[in-house]
């Protein structure tokens, strides 16, 4: 139920938004976002945005999974 | 795809794995409170990886699941007595065992209930059909709260007047306070809802840290993001911390989405709710405000819920309420496997994919001896 898979924006109309999901292209509602930004990734919950994903924040959590990596 | 992979890889895993077995020195139950957490543990196969003194408990994070059995019988009869309403629910719905019937069962007896992806489809059936009442029995936790809320926003504005609401949201915090003032069972540690928290915040669970000294993960859906906050948590344990950490920043800031919150609250206001398992919780549900009273479906068509007793406990031997509460695990109950399947399912757990007995049942058979 509260799956929600990132996908990036392709192009912004009004409230909509088209979002590339893997293959798959979906109309995701906006609303509940401060705006948006083609390009920009967000988590896509039932239909709407619901969260902006930070690539920066993304990129530092990996580095963080990987720091065990060179340690063993 | 971009963001789901790197977070499965497999390297990077056995690295987090070795931290985690060096970690484990002593025993730990962690809960992990999300249904898709629960699935995604199962699926990737954690569990067997992961040293026998770090117990993963599943927590009351499935939606259809702790919905309670008064308000399922109501909704069913409702459907039942209306064959000229249009029900729309998410897919979870349809399955889950009534007292006497399934909303599958009413929909073969000729009540047109739809699946909907997206609440936005109960809007759009709507707008389509203005000669028929449309109804959407909307279950989820702060994550889809909000966009209901949205959609009555809408509706509101077009002047939509043929769609209402049955709102059967639960709110997450008030639960773990539950389970945490439980004498049945300790919890050291939580695995906390990634999506939820994009919604209210990391900061929520400051309480958990501040009156119950446990450590909190906010946590990401992939394989590692729950491996790593495993890793976080036996940390913070043995470093003697009882934090708010976040593991899935990439998503989920402090202090959350506060334009998502600014609209449930314009819709809904916190009440009381029913919770399978948990029993009644104060504050830990959702009702309409006065002003989106319109779309209430128990008050157009007169649902009374309180005419409907709880009767799950008299289903058989059904121990849903128990794997809930994290009591007792999936294999645990005498039914599991046996009287109850996927194919026919005697409690809720067993029909959501996010519930614990349905992702024990597809995943985790060969770890437990049946």
């Amino acid at each position: 139920m509260c799956l929600g898979v990132p996908g990036k924006i392709l192009e912004i109309s009004g409230d909509m938004a088209t979002v590339e999901l893997g293959k798959a292209t979906v109309q995701v509602s906006m609303q509940l976002l401060d705006g948006g930004t083609v390009g920009e990734y967000v988590i896509v919950h039932a239909g709407f945005a619901i969260e902006r994903l930070d690539i920066d924040a993304a990129r530092k959590t990996l580095e963080a999974m990987d720091a065990f990596g060179e340690l063993s | 795809m971009k963001y789901i992979d790197e977070f499965k890889d497999l390297v990077r895993g056995s690295g987090i794995l070795k931290e985690i077995v060096r970690l484990a020195t002593f025993k730990v139950s962690f809960m992990e409170i999300c249904g898709s957490h629960t699935h995604v543990i199962c699926k990737s196969g954690l569990r067997a990886l992961l040293p026998d003194n770090i117990n993963l408990i599943s927590g009351p994070g499935c939606p259809v699941c702790v919905t309670s059995q008064p308000e399922i019988d109501a909704i069913i009869d409702f459907a039942d007595s209306n064959k000229d309403v249009i029900i729309t629910t998410f897919g979870d719905m349809l399955r889950v065992p009534g007292s006497s019937s399934t909303l599958e069962q009413v929909r073969a007896r000729a009540t047109d209930v739809r699946v909907i992806y997206s609440p936005l489809g109960a809007l759009s059936i709507a707008r389509q059909s203005p000669q028929k009442e449309v109804v959407l029995l909307s279950v989820g936790f702060e994550t889809t709260a909000p966009l209901i809320a949205s959609v009555l926003q809408t509706a509101q504005a077009e002047g939509i007047t043929n769609l209402t609401v049955y709102p059967l949201h639960k709110l997450t915090p008030p639960a773990m306070a539950v389970l945490l003032d439980s004498k049945d069972m300790r919890i050291d540690g939580f695995i906390c809802p990634g999506h939820v928290t994009a919604i209210i915040g990391a900061d929520a669970y400051g309480f958990i840290a501040k009156d119950y000294k446990r450590p909190c993960v906010v946590t990401g859906f992939e394989p590692l993001d729950a491996l790593f906050a495993i890793y976080m948590l036996l940390l913070q344990i043995k470093e003697g911390r009882a934090d708010i950490e976040n593991e899935y920043k990439r998503v989920v800031s402090g202090t959350g989405n506060a334009r998502a919150r600014a609209i449930m609250d314009h819709v809904f206001e916190p009440s009381d709710a029913l919770w399978r398992g948990l029993g009644s919780i104060p504050m830990s549900g959702l009702s309409l405000r006065d002003d989106y009273m319109g779309f209430s479906a128990a008050k157009r068509f007169g649902i009374d819920i309180t005419k409907y007793t709880d009767s799950s406990k008299g289903t058989l031997d059904c121990r849903c309420a128990d794997v809930l509460r994290g009591v007792i695990n999936p294999a645990q109950c005498p039914l599991f496997a046996t009287a109850c399947t996927p194919t026919a399912p005697q409690g809720p757990c067993m029909v959501s994919d996010e519930g614990a007995c349905a992702a024990w049942y597809t995943y985790e058979r060969t770890a437990v001896a049946l």
